[in-house]
This record gives structure tokens, sequence and C-alpha cells, in this order.
């Protein structure tokens, strides 16, 4: 249910379209910039008050969100290489999904080679600088 | 049932992704698309090849349904809460798009000088698509996520490496659009 409203909410809000993504690197619109800040403000204030509050989430646990590793290289290389890609095909790994849904059959292409890009990942993995 | 039609705009769209965000976390889960990728991997015995791909991906099962969802979220949206109208982009955009070649832009939600069939089964074509999908995956994992991992989950918990990847995104989105996009699309 909760991927039904993400696909629905995505292809609402046009965050899915390869439009608004060269948009947003133009600077040419404040719409994705207001999507994204408006998500990340709410999930930080929520994410805050879910710790200050010690909620528990529907298993009983504790709110916990597992930290990322620390590093730089790899954020900063990795990062720009998905940037370049973004950018190019318009599609991140959740709205690859969506857009697929959307009936855009020519996406199976660009999900295949982001499989095949993981699996080369995974292979070159540790001689890699992280 | 006219405002649902209608694009919703960011002050709607936003908000309702931070709640997508937030119930996968209070799930006891993460919104983290990107580890999809390599989840199929694992499942298509990538694990032989490489000791990244092997870990129990059945625990990995509620995120792969977290995709059929999203498909078919698409598929709602865009043949029952869709009123077909045109990305409201800017005048600017629509002008740059036009010296690249795109003249359609804002008509579809991807512009079928990629997407479409006979654009997809030439050198180019094929290539954009292939070589941006590659770049995704390969970059997303080396990053440890993508927009939803970094961008809106690490960014909400306040977390330097997920700042890094986002500026990172923009480096890499930033070149392609604004130097790589002339020498690729461009005349």
């Amino acid at each position: 249910m909760v991927g039904i409203f993400f696909g629905i909410v995505l292809v609402k809000s046009e965050a899915v379209s390869w439009y608004r993504i060269f948009e947003m690197f133009k600077f040419q619109s404040f719409h994705m910039y207001g999507i994204i800040g408006s998500a990340v403000f709410l999930g930080a204030l929520f994410i805050w008050i879910f710790k200050k509050s010690k909620t528990k989430n529907i298993e009983g646990n504790s709110i916990h969100l597992p930290p990322k590793e620390k590093g730089l290289v790899r954020y900063i290389v990795g990062g720009t290489i998905f940037g370049f890609g973004w950018a190019l095909a318009g599609a991140c790994p959740g709205p690859m999904y969506i857009l697929l849904g959307t009936g855009i059959f020519s996406m199976l292409l660009v999900i295949a080679a982001a499989i095949l890009g993981t699996f080369v990942y995974g292979l070159l993995k540790n001689k890699l600088p992280h | 049932m006219e405002y649902i039609l209608q694009p919703w705009p960011w002050y709607v769209s936003g908000p309702m992704i931070a709640l997508v965000m937030l119930m996968l976390v209070y799930f006891g889960k993460t919104f983290g698309m990107s580890s999809n990728l390599r989840t199929l991997c694992s499942i298509g015995g990538a694990g032989k090849y490489a000791d990244f791909f092997k870990f129990d991906w059945k625990s990995q099962r509620w995120n792969l349904t977290v995709v059929l969802g999203a498909m078919i979220g698409g598929f709602i949206a865009v043949h029952f809460l869709s009123d077909n109208s045109i990305i409201a982009l800017s005048t600017d955009t629509v002008e740059d798009l036009a010296t690249l070649g795109f003249v359609h832009a804002g008509e579809n939600l991807l512009p079928p000088e990629i997407y479409s069939w006979e654009n997809v089964w030439s050198i180019k074509g094929l290539s954009v698509l292939i070589i941006g999908g590659f770049l995704v995956g390969f970059g997303t994992r080396y990053a440890g996520g993508c927009t939803s991992g970094h961008a809106i989950t690490g960014l909400s918990n306040l977390q330097l490496p997920s700042l890094i990847a986002v500026i990172g995104f923009f480096i890499g989105g930033l070149i392609m659009t604004h130097f790589l996009f002339p020498l690729i699309f461009g005349a």
C-alpha cells in the first residue's frame, strides 16, 4: 500500500518527469526544490519528534535509522556518477519502476542497465576507494 | 476530485513524500529504492561472483513489494487520476530544450526524443538509456543510496554522508545538464 501511494505521489508531483529533472538542474523552477525541501524539512521534524518522544515502531522497537558509514570518496564520486545518470536518463531508482508502471516499456532497458551497473559495482567493490 | 486530477503542487507532494518515508520508518523499514537493484542481482545469482551479493535477499522482499506497489501506483495515477495536462515547465526551460532538439517539452512525462521506441532503436538512443541506467545503478551503490535513501531519508536524519552524496548528485547532474547535453543532443 505504501508503494502504491508512493507511485501515485511521484507521478502527480511530476517528480518522475525527465523534464522536471532537467529544469531542476537548470535552476529554472522552484518545483523540485520545493518538493525535496519540504519533504526533508517535515521528515527531519518528525524523525526528531519520534526520537524525542521515544516513539516505538509497529514492531515495538524504538525508531532507529541505520547510520550511513563514514567516508568521503565513495559519497562524492559515487554521488557524481549517479548524478550523471540521473540527469541523462531522467529517472532515479524509484521512478524507473513507477514509469514502467505508467506503460513506458523502454524503461525496462534502463532498469536492466541499472541492475548491470549495480552488478559491476559489486564485482569492483573491493578495488574501489571508499 | 478536480484537485486530485490536476498536477499536485510541491507543497502537497513534498509532505506526501515525507509521509511515505515516515510510514516506512514506522513499519520498521527504511525508504531506499536503490537497494532493490542489489536484491535483484542476488536473486539472479550474482552471489556466485561477488560477496557483495551474498546476503539474505528474502529479508528484502518487503522492499520489492514496495516496488510492485509503485508500479501499480504509476499505472493508477496515469490512467485514473490524471487530466493529461501539460507539465507547467518554466518558459526558459522550454526554450533551452528546444535548442537541444526537444520540441515536445512537458506533453508527456518523458521526452519521446529519448524514450519512444523509434528513437530507442538507434545507436544514440540505446546508448543514452543504457549508459544512463548503468551510471545510476553503479553510482547509487557506490554512494550507498539514491534520492530516497540519501536526499530524503539521510538528510532527514541529519547525516553528513548523505549531504556529501547529495552534493555529488548535483555535481554530476549539473555537469551533465550544462556541459554534456549540448554535446550529446546539440546539433
